[in-house]
C-alpha cells in the first residue's frame, strides 16, 4: 500500500503551467530524492503537496496513506494528517519563542489524534531531548522562531520540528542550501535518525552532496514539470558527471 | 453545601444593609432621562455628598454646556443625544437577566474559549443571581488585610463619605473638571469609580482590582477613579476585565486619575473588552475615557499597560505629567479593532522636570473594516533639562478593507532634550501564515499566533494573572479575520 501515490498531476502559479502530468509513488520506508534544475517544478510539487494558496491543481489526484484525498484537504489538514514541509527558507515569527511554536504545533496534532494536550513538564523533556541530539541548546529554544538564526540553525530547526511532530511523508525543500560542510553533516543525520520502516521522505534537492549523506533508495529527474528518469542512488551521480542538459532534452 | 448557605445568608444580610443604608429619602430610584441640574443635585444628594462636590458636579455641569465636542480623533459616528440616557439608577433596579439562559450564547461561547468558571460568567453577563457571593467574601478578606496597612480602597463614594479630606484634595487635580467634553461630563455626573491611597512607604502587597469590587455596585458608564501613592510607596492596579462585559450604556466615559508623590509608583494595567458591536458596526461601546497620571514628586514614575480590545470606539489616551525630576512615564499599548471597530488611541508625556525619561510602546492591529489610530504627544517644556523619550509605534494590519494610522506630535523645547520616534507598518505575511498552517495551526490559531508574537513586548508588562488571560482574549479578538 502507497504512502503517497500521485496520478497525472498538473498544476499552475499566476496561470502557468509549472508541474505537467507527474506520477509518483512512495512506500512507506522509501527515502525517494527529487532532482532537478532551476525552474523545474521542484518546489512547485512541494507547496502543490503541502497546499500552499496560489498553487493551482488543475488535474490529477495525490493520495496520502491511501484514505487522504490531499487536494480536497486544507493545508493544516494535510499537516495534521501527516505531511511535513521542511522549508528551503524557513520563516520569521518574530515574538513567538521556538518552544512556543513547536508546543502549538505538537497540540494541534495531538488533538486532531485524540490526544491530551503535552503538560509543560513533560513538553520540555521530550523537546531538550530531541534538541540536544541536534545540538540545539535552550537558548535558541527561548529566541523568536527563526529570527536571528544563522542559516544552519534555521535548518537544525526545521528538523527539530519533523523529529517532534513524527510526520509520516517529510518533503524536504532543498534543505541542504546555505549549509556549510559540518552544519550539512548535523541536518543529514538529523534526518536519517528519523527514517525508519513506516515514514516517507522526498528530499528535492539541487546537488547530489546531501544524498552523499541521506543515501535514498529512489533518485528522480524532474524536467518542465514531469520525472523524465527514475533510478537507483547511483542516477545521481550519474546527473552529477554528465548535468542536467542530457536529460533536459529527453523532456 | 453548608458553607454556601452560611455564605449566602451573610452577603444577604450585608445586601440588606447596603439597600437601606442606601436609598434616601427621595423617592425616585431611576431618574428620567435627560440631563439638566436636577440631576445632577439628585446624584449627589442620592450620594449624601457635602457640598463642595455638588458645587464642584455643577462647575462642571455649567461648563459642560458650553464646550464643543472634540473632533481632532478619526472616529465617525452620529451625534450623541445627552437626553436620550440616564443618569442615574439605584444600584439593582436595572433590568437584569434571570440566568444565563437569556444570554446571548456568542458570548457565552467565549467566556467558555477564555475558561471563565461558570459563576463568574454569570457575574459578568450581569445576571441578577447570588453568583457574587464567592468574590464578595474574597473582596472582604483582602479588605481587612490592605486596612491593616493603612491602604484605602474602596469605591469612590465610599471614600467621599470616609476620607472626605483626600478626595477633596485630589480629585479634579490631574484631570481638571474642564478638561474635555467627555471627562467634564464625567465630573457632572459620576456615580461609582476606585478611590485607593497607599500610604508613605508602603507597597501594597496584593494587585489591587475591580473585580475584587464589580459585584458590590454596578460598574458604572461614568466611573471616576482616583489613585494616590504616598512618597516611596507602590501599587499596581488592575481595570477591567478579558470577558466582554455587557452593558446596556453606549456611552461610557470614564476619568482616571493617578498621583505619585516622591519615589512613588504606579503601575496601571487595563484590559478593555466592552461589547463592540456586531459585524456590521451596529451597537457596541463608545469609550471615551480619560487617564492621566501626575508624577508629582521626584523619582516617581507612572507605568500605563493597556489591551484595548472591546468597544465600538475607543477614544483613550492615557497621560504622564512628568513634573518631579527624574521621574518616568511609560505606556505600553496593544490595541486591536475588528469588523466595524474604531480606535483612536495613543498617550501625551508632558514632560516639566529634569532628567525625565519616558517609553511609549504601541501595538495596533487592526483587521475587517476596521481603523485603528495611535495618536500621541511627546512635549519637552523649557525646564525639561535632559529629559528623554523613546517611542515606538508598530501598526499591524489584516485583511485589505482595514486602515493603520500613526499621528505622532513632537514638541520640543529644551535643547538638551532628546525624542526618539520609531514606526513601522506591516501585514501579516503569507509565508507566516503558511508556515503556520503547514505545522498543523489552523488558521485562527496562526493569527492568534503571530499576533500574539508582535504583541509580546507589551504583554510582558502584564501582571501575570492578566497576561495568559489577554494572550486568550487577542485571539479570540481576531477571530473570522481570516478566510
Amino acid at each position: 500500500m502507497s504512502l503517497l501515490e500521485i496520478k497525472g498531476l498538473h498544476a499552475t502559479v499566476d496561470g502557468k503551467e509549472i508541474i505537467r502530468g507527474l506520477n509518483l509513488k512512495i512506500q512507506p520506508g522509501e527515502v525517494h530524492a527529487i532532482m532537478g534544475p532551476n525552474g523545474s517544478g521542484k518546489s512547485t510539487l512541494s507547496y502543490v503537496l503541502s497546499g500552499r494558496e496560489g498553487y493551482e491543481v488543475t488535474q490529477g489526484e495525490a493520495w496520502l496513506d491511501i484514505k487522504h484525498n490531499l487536494l480536497e484537504m486544507s493545508p493544516d489538514e494535510r499537516a495534521r494528517a501527516g505531511i511535513f514541509l521542511g522549508f528551503q527558507y524557513p520563516v520569521e515569527i518574530p515574538g513567538v519563542p521556538a518552544m512556543t511554536f513547536l508546543k502549538t504545533a505538537l497540540n494541534a496534532h495531538r488533538a486532531e489524534r485524540g490526544e491530551d494536550e503535552l503538560d509543560a513538564m513533560d513538553f520540555l523533556k521530550l523537546v531538550r531531548q530531541k534538541a540536544m541530539d541536534l545540538g540545539i541548546g535552550d537558548d535558541m529554544l527561548k529566541r523568536a522562531v527563526n529570527v536571528g538564526f544563522s542559516g544552519g540553525e534555521k535548518k537544525r530547526s526545521e528538523i527539530l520540528q519533523m523529529a517532534i511532530l513524527e510526520p509520516r511523508l517529510a518533503i524536504l525543500d532543498e534543505t541542504d542550501s546555505g549549509l556549510d560542510i559540518d552544519a550539512l553533516r548535523v541536518v543529514a543525520d538529523g534526518i536519517n535518525a528519523l527514517r525508519n520502516e513506516e515514514r516517507g521522505m522526498l528530499v528535492i534537492t539541487h546537488y547530489q552532496r546531501l544524498l552523499e549523506y541521506v543515501v535514498p533508495d529512489y533518485v528522480h529527474i524532474l524536467a518542465n514539470g514531469r520525472i523524465v528518469r527514475s533510478g537507483g542512488k547511483e542516477l545521481a551521480l550519474e546527473l552529477e558527471a554528465k548535468g542536467y542538459a542530457e536529460f533536459l532534452k529527453a523532456a | 453545601m453548608a458553607a454556601d448557605t452560611q455564605t449566602i445568608e451573610q452577603v444577604q444580610a450585608l445586601g440588606d444593609q447596603y439597600k437601606y443604608g442606601f436609598v434616601t429619602d427621595i423617592d425616585v430610584d431611576l431618574a428620567p432621562k435627560g440631563l439638566n441640574e436636577n440631576i445632577v443635585r439628585l446624584i449627589s444628594e442620592k450620594k449624601q455628598e457635602p457640598a463642595w462636590l455638588l458645587e464642584w458636579r455643577l462647575r462642571a455641569y455649567r461648563h459642560w454646556l458650553k464646550m464643543p465636542e472634540p473632533k481632532w480623533a478619526k472616529v465617525e459616528f452620529p451625534p450623541l443625544d445627552y437626553q436620550d440616557a440616564y443618569y442615574y439608577a439605584a444600584p439593582k433596579l436595572t433590568e437584569a437577566p434571570k440566568s444565563l439562559d437569556e444570554i446571548d450564547p456568542k458570548l457565552l461561547e467565549t467566556y467558555e474559549k477564555l475558561g471563565i468558571p461558570l459563576k463568574e460568567q454569570e457575574v459578568l453577563a450581569g445576571v441578577a443571581v447570588d453568583a457574587v457571593f464567592d468574590s464578595v467574601s474574597v473582596a472582604t478578606t483582602y479588605k481587612a488585610k490592605l486596612e491593616q496597612m493603612g491602604i484605602i480602597f474602596c469605591s469612590i463614594s465610599e471614600a467621599v463619605q470616609t476620607h472626605p479630606e483626600l478626595v477633596r484634595k485630589y480629585l479634579g487635580s490631574v484631570v481638571p473638571y474642564s478638561d474635555n467634553k467627555h471627562a467634564t461630563l464625567n465630573s457632572a455626573v459620576f456615580t461609582d469609580g476606585s478611590f485607593v491611597y497607599i500610604p508613605e512607604g508602603v507597597r501594597c502587597p496584593v494587585e489591587l482590582s475591580t473585580y475584587f469590587r464589580i459585584n458590590q455596585e454596578n460598574t458604572g458608564q461614568f466611573e471616576r477613579t482616583l489613585i494616590i501613592a504616598d512618597r516611596g510607596a507602590y501599587v499596581s492596579y488592575l481595570e477591567g476585565c478579558t470577558a466582554p462585559m455587557r452593558d446596556e450604556h453606549q456611552l461610557h466615559a470614564a476619568v482616571v486619575e493617578l498621583v505619585a508623590l516622591d519615589d512613588a509608583e504606579i503601575k496601571y494595567s487595563t484590559v478593555q473588552n466592552w461589547y463592540p458591536g456586531d459585524e456590521e458596526g451596529r451597537g457596541g461601546i463608545y469609550n471615551f475615557v480619560t487617564k492621566r497620571g501626575a508624577c508629582r514628586g521626584r523619582n516617581s514614575k507612572i507605568s500605563w499597560t493597556q489591551v484595548e480590545t472591546g468597544s465600538a470606539i475607543t477614544w483613550k489616551y492615557p497621560s504622564c505629567i512628568l513634573q518631579g525630576d527624574n521621574s518616568v512615564g511609560e505606556f505600553y499599548s496593544v490595541a486591536i479593532t475588528n469588523n466595524r471597530q474604531q480606535a483612536d488611541t495613543g498617550t501625551k508625556m508632558i514632560h516639566i522636570g529634569k532628567n525625565t525619561t519616558s517609553r511609549i510602546i504601541a501595538k495596533g492591529i487592526a483587521a475587517g473594516r476596521s481603523d485603528s489610530t495611535y495618536r500621541g504627544l511627546v512635549r519637552m517644556q523649557r525646564g525639561a533639562q535632559g529629559a528623554r523619550n523613546y517611542t515606538q509605534c508598530d501598526s499591524l494590519l489584516i485583511g485589505d478593507k482595514c486602515g493603520a494610522h500613526t499621528v505622532p506630535y513632537i514638541e520640543c523645547g529644551n535643547p538638551t532634550a532628546q525624542v526618539e520616534h520609531e514606526a513601522t507598518t506591516s501585514r501579516i505575511s503569507d509565508d507566516q501564515l503558511f508556515y503556520c498552517l503547514q505545522r498543523g495551526l489552523s488558521s485562527e490559531d496562526a493569527v492568534s499566533l503571530i499576533v500574539n508574537g508582535f504583541c509580546r513586548e507589551v504583554l510582558q508588562t502584564l501582571p501575570m494573572e492578566f497576561a495568559v488571560e489577554a494572550q486568550k482574549l487577542v485571539g479570540i479578538s481576531l477571530e473570522g479575520s481570516v478566510g
